[in-house]
């Protein structure tokens, strides 16, 4: 997997030590404020929304950080790079499994 | 443009994922006539990459953000069909486990980003490039065309989704129960962040990326050169 390809999954890897260049904006994403940013933002939080917002609470690395790990930028880059770190063993290793189906 | 839980209303959002499953399993047929196993690696990679490439937030002024997707690029190097079930299962794995766009607005998600970006973008590249080879000047030009293009229509689909919420699902007082914003409010903000930074950017990492692809493995692209524009493949890597 990685021997064929391998300035590929260099470049990936540089991707992965070069994210928390993302992190320099830290302004919320028109359209994805959370509930508590709603407030501010539009004035008032519509009830469907407040509803259905919290559906799913389980996300282990939520805003690619380690929860109460965010208190300098060093940390939130190291929490950063982590979740990149996780992210594309979890998507590079689901897409694997097709040499599983497809043909040789 | 990733959509999170509570902007959509249920009528919205579940008929988006009842529309992604038929369209994921069509994905998989094609990729299982089409791909062979050592096109695999450059699948995952690419997957990967597409992940990655959206963790990069771009700073908007005005205190928003945005970012590239990368969805075009793989589009060109592996086929939409490929690159639809790519950038699903980044976009799948961004909601569950970095809680970044919704659960119920996964199908909304993953119908933008994994399914009309690619899309849009392959058949923009394939139009703008015409004859030419894969790795020429006009390759280039067109692939940065359809990033552009790609990314644009993607973020024009999201801002009618959400925006459309506030006309159609109001509470008895009149307030929005979900998006709070009218359509044009919509369209205005996510077109100009779209157009003016995202969109270049994506042009960019299009371009870029295909450059690097043609530069480290020219292989993985003139196999596609054969690729005429009937669709018939005669080469080792078949676009799907």
């Amino acid at each position: 997997m990685f021997k064929n390809f391998s300035k590929l999954w260099l470049a990936l890897g540089v991707f992965i030590i070069l994210s928390p260049l993302g992190l320099i904006a830290t302004g919320t994403a028109f359209g994805e404020w959370g509930v508590d940013e709603l407030q501010e933002e539009a004035g008032f939080i519509p009830a469907g929304l407040e509803r259905l917002a919290d559906l799913w609470t389980h996300a282990p690395l939520a805003d690619y950080g380690i929860a109460g790990f965010d208190a300098s930028f060093i940390q939130s880059a190291a929490g950063y790079i982590l979740s990149a770190v996780v992210g594309v063993v979890l998507v590079a290793g689901i897409m694997s499994f097709f040499s599983k189906i497809v043909k040789d | 443009m990733h959509i999170p839980d509570g902007y959509l209303s249920p009528q919205t959002a579940v008929p988006f994922i009842a529309l992604m499953v038929p369209v994921w399993g069509v994905a998989v047929k094609k990729v299982q006539e089409k791909l062979k196993k050592k096109d695999v690696p450059v699948l995952s990679i690419a997957a990967a990459f597409s992940f990655t490439i959206m963790m990069f937030n771009l700073p908007i002024p005005g205190g928003s953000s945005a970012h590239a997707v990368g969805a075009v690029l793989l589009a060109i190097l592996l086929g939409p069909w490929a690159a639809c079930l790519g950038v699903s299962v980044a976009l799948i794995i961004q909601a569950l486990v970095f809680g970044d766009g919704g659960i119920l607005a996964i199908g909304a998600n993953c119908f933008n980003m994994g399914l009309v970006m690619p899309m849009v973008g392959y058949y923009v590249y394939k139009l703008v490039k015409g004859s030419s080879d894969e790795r020429s000047g006009r390759a280039l030009i067109a692939a940065a065309i359809a990033g552009y293009v790609g990314l644009n229509v993607a973020a024009l689909f999201t801002a009618l989704e959400f925006g459309s919420q506030y006309h159609l699902f109001q509470a008895a007082d009149g307030t929005p129960l979900y998006f709070m914003y009218p359509i044009k409010v919509a369209v205005a903000a996510m077109m100009s962040e779209h157009l003016l930074l995202a969109g270049p950017v994506e042009a960019l990492v299009t371009a870029l990326g295909l450059r690097f692809v043609g530069s480290t493995y020219p292989h993985l692209l003139l196999e596609s050169a054969s690729f005429d524009k009937f669709g018939k493949n005669s080469g080792v890597i078949n676009h799907v």
